[in-house]
């Protein structure tokens, strides 16, 4: 219980006004009232031992005070409960006091009101019978001034009736006035107020003549209209306004739409001759260019110098330099948009403006003239248009020079994004996809010109790798033999090695490559508005670049290559081999980095989604691969043909029976020896050594006998002296027996051991079919002893397996012996005195 | 259907020259001249009984010199020529000569091949005439008249090719008519093939890397393939059933086959062998059959149907065809076959210089390689059925 309370309850009531608020706040506090007047929360009133509560429980609270409280408790607490209750029994006598005073006042002053209100009534009826009065007056008076009022009513008509007449009779005159004026539109408004009138009363003879003399006014002005019109040098505001007017004279519709648009056609030829004048005329005689003075001064300044290539502009027959035209092609696309792309939307706009969009009112609306004047427009338009894109194919067909693709691609973006104006003027109309069409005709075109430059590239590459293969052999310093290549391989000093002019042949070809990608990137290009086409998304990427452009440039890598092996005739004599070694790594190199590398590249940059199916890395891969090997054969191949020759020769032109004693290696086999030593040099440039078998300790010296199976002879047979040919035979062909066939001429690998054994092989293999065909005498056979002997010492050092080496000479030497007229063989030390002689 | 494994003669010598006895229509024979600078040479005559597959050989002494070339008369059976090395002085000398074989020879015995020594007093052969050349240089072949009386040969000598007729019975040979290749450098015929069309009036010979046409009749030139092969030219023969095509062989290891009146490009090539092609023949019947023989010790025998007299295979009666079926094969049969490689004979072991036909059997060829390993075989049966068939 609240102490404070306890404390100040004895104090007697009405001490102060204090006091009594404060008695006031407790009985507030008491029934739940807070000084808002709001409900206290009553969360903890819910407790039934809550004195104050609403829910106070006087047994639960008893039974609780005696459960807890002692005696002593007890006492205080029924104390303080007494004085409580004596304290509240006296505020609630003071409140009854107040509240019965006020409730006297208050009766005291009803009654009061009471004796007011009576008066007011009576005030009221007096006022009601006063407005009965007056209604009545009022009723008198109106009814006095009607005859007045119809009266004035029907003179004001007649008035107006006479306005009108005057008007008519008038106008005649007043058109004349327009007309002079050439105020044609109030001319044109005056008539239309007039003419159902007089159309109506034209049966009366005064009208008539005012509607003749109308209608030949009229009739007059439609005339200076028309050819107001007709001469097309008013303004496009003007004529509009002369087609309105034209049209409310009742002109067809249809006819007017024709004049328009055969007026806006000369305009628009004017404007597409213009453009023509600045192609170059079919049957050119040769290029006028740039100081022709029609167009010098439209020529942008600032275009010239962007125009500029990249590259190098000193080299000649670069393909990739832009060859100058008279204006470029932005700028001639510039000027058809400015003039003719825009005029024509002009008239696209002022054409609707006046036959389209009006809106239509009487018998106008039944002619629908909208559609047929859509149909007039779209047929217009699409003419025109032919002839525009015409202009701007002839244009583009002309752009051969593929140095800078940027303006092409801005010019074409230029097209692209005026031609959407018409689009939106003229929805429907099939001038936007036909313009698109052009886009991507353009774009297949520049691939194909790209794939074209590339070749040329190539090749022009290619020859001066040429030129720079046969400087050296010249004499070397030359200048410029592959000027365009990377500088410092070409130096002037030294002639190119083989290994820097490959590394600069395929660093300059990927060059070529990534800057004509990064050309054609141009056109998907997230800023070019047909870069969104479903064309230059899908097909563009896959078929467009990756294969017409890559995958053929690679195709046409390969298929040169293998045609240097064909078309070069066997002679090996137009290409020089060492470019065809030179070629065979090339695409080796293709075959294992470089296409992945080219076609990730391209994939990567175009994001190439492959819907329809594209060309396999592998396939080309082999394409290359296949090149490759096809090149290294035929490089083999000629190789061997040139050493093979020179055996040839002097086996063929020496006259064997009759030679002498040998003194010494005939020279044509040291020429075989160094021929075949610096081939073993230039192939070790660009090849790997590759394994062979290993060496016997003797490899260099080894004794040949005069009959084949020399060796099989000492294996098989140690105390065996060849006495008949029938025995050697026998001994040759069980050497064979156990000997694998030899193919001649049979693919190569990828390394030098292999190619050179090829070579050899080849040499040597000639050199027996040659043999036999001879006969020798003694000297002869053991000149061939000798030489055998001497290609035995070199030549096992170049080749896979020296026992192939071996058995070719012994084969070459026991068929000499064979060929023998007198075969009695040198000693072998003499031949190794004379080989070491050289 | 099992082929018939190769039957594999041996000869004691090394061996070049080849040729079948064309006058020989029943007996498959074939001539096989030898190579020895030691020995005396021999001309081997080799008889297949092809139901036995047994070979009997007979041998001749042909004592003038080795033996380089060899051909057998089309006329007469017992007649043939040679072309041999003559040494004397330590000069070598080719000459052509005609000869005749005994006519006891072929009642002599029979020896088999296993016995090479036994032979007892070889039989010599008789010397006919000399084509006696000496003011011509050496002589590479003879060439006989193609289906002709055997009265007419042609030799070709260094640069010059000589036509011979032969009179009286042969003994005697005298020069009709005669061509020389002019030009810069030693210009050398080194093969040469008489053509069986055109009334048998038109000579082909390879020089180098070109081939000539020549017309007997004005001995003057008609066409020249200039680089017809990448290096020497090595054989040529003529399509027996079309007149204008023609095949060649040489070191670049291609056969490439020539429509004479388009020399600029072969009509096809053929680059199977891995080493000079020395031989090239038409099958004398079945023009599609083309035997190759090289120094690779290969023999390829390839079927080239597209520019064969028979591009689509024998044609079938339509009477035959009754039902669906039949015809629907017909239309298979119609297309175009392919050209394919038949078959590659790897029997030898050293180059093979001369491949033939037999004249009497179409299905049967002989080959020969430098070791003296003469090797007949046959094309495989399920072709000849398809060819016949």
């Amino acid at each position: 219980m609240d102490g404070d309370i306890c404390a100040t309850a004895t104090t007697p009531p009405d001490s102060d006004p204090a006091r009594k608020r404060r008695v006031h706040g407790m009985l507030k506090l008491y029934y739940g009232l807070n000084e808002e007047g709001k409900t206290v929360d009553q969360a903890e009133s819910m407790n039934p031992c809550d004195i104050n509560g609403t829910h106070f429980d006087p047994e639960v609270y008893l039974n609780k005070l005696r459960r807890e409280c002692s005696l002593g408790e007890l006492m205080d607490q029924e104390t303080c409960m007494v004085k409580q209750i004596r304290s509240l029994d006296s505020d609630m006598q003071t409140l009854v006091y107040e509240n019965y005073n006020k409730f006297i006042s208050a009766t005291d002053t009803i009654r009061k009101m009471k004796n007011d209100f009576k008066k007011m009534e009576d005030e009221m009826d007096c006022l009601s019978t006063n407005m009965a009065a007056i209604t009545e007056f009022s009723a008198h008076i109106s009814g006095t001034l009607q005859d007045q009022h119809a009266q004035i009513t029907k003179l004001s008509g007649v008035h107006t009736l006479l306005r009108k007449l005057q008007f008519l009779f008038e106008l005649p005159a007043r058109l004349n006035k327009c007309l002079e004026l050439q105020a044609y539109s109030q001319a044109v408004s005056s008539h239309r107020r007039a003419r159902c009138v007089l159309q109506q009363y034209s049966h009366m003879p005064s009208f008539r003549g005012i509607q003749d003399d109308c209608h030949a006014i009229m009739d007059k002005l439609a005339q200076e209209l028309r050819q107001k019109f007709r001469d097309g040098g008013s303004s496009a505001k003007d004529l509009s306004e002369c087609v309105e007017l034209l049209l409310q004279l009742d002109e067809p519709a249809e006819e007017l739409c024709d004049k328009f648009l055969i007026h806006a056609q000369s305009r628009l030829e004017a404007n597409l001759r213009g453009l023509e004048a600045e192609l170059r005329p079919p049957l050119s005689s040769g290029p006028t260019s740039v100081i022709d003075p029609s167009i010098g001064p439209a020529r942008r300044l600032s275009a010239a110098p962007t125009a500029g290539s990249p590259t190098d502009p000193t080299s000649p027959g670069n393909p990739f330099l832009s060859s100058s035209s008279r204006t470029d092609i932005l700028e001639f696309i510039d000027r058809g948009c400015n003039e003719f792309v825009s005029s024509l939307c002009l008239v696209i706009a002022s054409y609707q403006e006046l036959f389209v969009n009006r809106p239509q009112e009487g018998e106008l609306a039944s002619k629908n003239i909208p559609h047929m004047a859509i149909g007039k427009l779209h047929a217009f338009v699409d003419a025109m248009a032919t002839c525009y894109f015409l202009l701007v194919e002839r244009r583009i067909q002309e752009e051969k020079s593929v140095g800078d693709n940027s303006l092409l691609v801005r010019a074409l973006d230029r097209f692209h994004r005026r031609l959407q104006a018409v689009a939106k003027l003229l929805p429907g109309s099939a001038v936007p996809s036909q313009g698109t069409e052009i886009v991507v005709r353009a774009a297949r075109e520049r691939i194909k010109q790209y794939l074209a430059a590339l070749q040329r590239f190539y090749l022009d590459s290619l020859r001066d790798v040429r030129q720079a293969l046969a400087a050296p052999r010249l004499g070397g310093s030359s200048a410029g033999g592959g000027s365009h290549l990377a500088g410092p391989a070409t130096g002037k000093d030294a002639p190119a090695s083989l290994p820097e002019l490959l590394s600069s042949l395929s660093a300059s070809i990927l060059n070529q490559i990534k800057s004509v990608l990064a050309s054609v990137h141009l056109f998907t290009a997230k800023d070019i508005t047909f870069s969104n086409k479903p064309y230059f998304k899908g097909e563009f990427c896959s078929q467009g670049v990756r294969e017409s452009l890559v995958v053929n440039f690679i195709k046409f890598v390969c298929q040169s290559s293998r045609q240097f092996c064909e078309s070069a005739g066997d002679r090996g004599g137009s290409t020089p081999p060492a470019l065809l070694l030179l070629l065979s790594r090339l695409c080796l190199e293709y075959e294992t980095s470089t296409i992945t590398y080219i076609l990730t590249l391209t994939d990567e940059q175009f994001l190439v989604q492959h819907r329809s199916p594209v060309t396999a890395v592998a396939a080309l891969c082999g394409e290359a691969r296949e090149a490759a090997q096809k090149l290294l054969n035929h490089y083999v191949k000629v190789q061997g043909l040139i050493i093979s020759q020179m055996l040839r020769k002097s086996v063929e032109t020496r006259d064997w029976v009759n030679t002498i004693e040998p003194r010494n290696v005939r020279a044509v086999m040291k020429r075989v020896v160094e021929d075949t030593t610096s081939i073993d040099v230039q192939v070790s440039l660009l090849y790997e050594e590759g394994t062979r078998k290993a060496h016997s300790s003797d490899s260099s010296k080894r004794t040949f006998s005069v009959y084949s199976g020399s060796r099989q002879q000492t294996r098989y047979a140690p105390s065996y002296t060849p006495s008949a040919a029938m025995d050697t035979n026998f001994l040759s062909n069980i050497h064979k027996l156990f000997s694998e066939r030899i193919d001649i001429f049979s693919p190569v690998e990828f390394n030098k051991v292999s190619v050179l054994t090829g070579i050899i092989k080849i040499s040597l293999k000639t050199f027996l079919e040659c043999v036999r065909l001879r006969t020798f005498g003694r000297y002869g056979l053991q000149q061939i002893q000798v030489d055998c002997n001497y290609l035995q010492m070199y030549l096992w050092r170049f080749v896979s397996d020296e026992n192939l080496v071996h058995f070719l000479l012994d084969e070459i030497v026991g068929s000499t012996a064979h060929r023998c007229l007198d075969p009695a063989p040198m000693e072998q030390s003499v031949i190794e005195v004379i080989c070491e002689r050289g | 259907m099992e082929d018939d494994a190769p039957v594999i003669y041996g000869l004691e010598f090394q061996a070049r020259a080849l040729t079948s006895q064309t006058a020989e229509s029943d007996a498959i024979r074939f001539l096989v001249g030898t190579q020895s600078l030691k020995f005396d040479n021999q001309i081997h005559i080799i008889d297949f009984d092809d139901e036995n597959n047994i070979i009997s050989k007979s041998v001749l002494q042909h004592q003038a010199g080795e033996i380089w070339h060899i051909s057998a008369s089309p006329a007469d059976k017992a007649v043939l020529t040679t072309c041999y090395n003559k040494t004397s002085e330590s000069r070598v000398v080719t000459c052509g000569a005609v000869w005749r074989m005994p006519p006891e020879w072929e009642s002599g015995s029979h020896e088999s091949p296993d016995d090479p020594h036994n032979s007892h007093n070889p039989q010599n052969l008789e010397l006919l005439c000399h084509l006696d050349n000496s003011s011509h240089g050496n002589a590479s072949c003879v060439l006989w008249e193609p289906m002709g009386d055997g009265k007419h040969v042609i030799s070709l000598a260094d640069n010059h090719a000589l036509l011979w007729d032969l009179t009286e019975s042969s003994t005697q040979a005298t020069i009709s008519s005669s061509a020389t290749l002019e030009g810069k450098g030693q210009l050398k015929f080194t093969a040469g093939k008489w053509s069986p069309h055109h009334n048998c009036t038109q000579l082909a010979t390879a020089n180098d890397t070109a081939i000539r046409g020549w017309d007997l009749r004005t001995m003057s030139q008609i066409y020249c393939i200039e680089n017809a092969h990448g290096q020497l030219v090595r054989d040529l023969d003529f399509n027996p059933n079309k007149q204008y095509y023609l095949a060649s062989c040489g070191d670049d290891c291609k056969v490439k086959f020539w429509d004479v009146r388009n020399i600029n490009e072969p009509v096809k090539t053929l680059e199977e062998h891995s080493h000079w092609v020395w031989s090239v023949r038409f099958n004398h019947s079945h023009d599609q059959l083309v035997l190759t023989g090289s120094s690779d010790s290969r023999v390829i025998l390839s079927n080239m149907v597209s520019i064969s007299s028979e591009p689509f295979g024998h044609l079938v009666d339509d009477d035959d065809l009754s039902d669906g079926e039949d015809n629907h094969q017909d239309e298979k049969t119609k297309e175009p076959l392919q050209d394919s490689i038949i078959s590659t004979y790897e029997e030898h072991e050293d180059s093979v210089y001369a491949v033939e036909w037999s004249s009497a059997d179409p299905w049967l060829f002989a080959s020969l390689s430098y070791d003296g390993r003469l090797v007949i075989n046959r094309v495989p049966r399920a072709l000849k059925y398809h060819i016949l068939l």
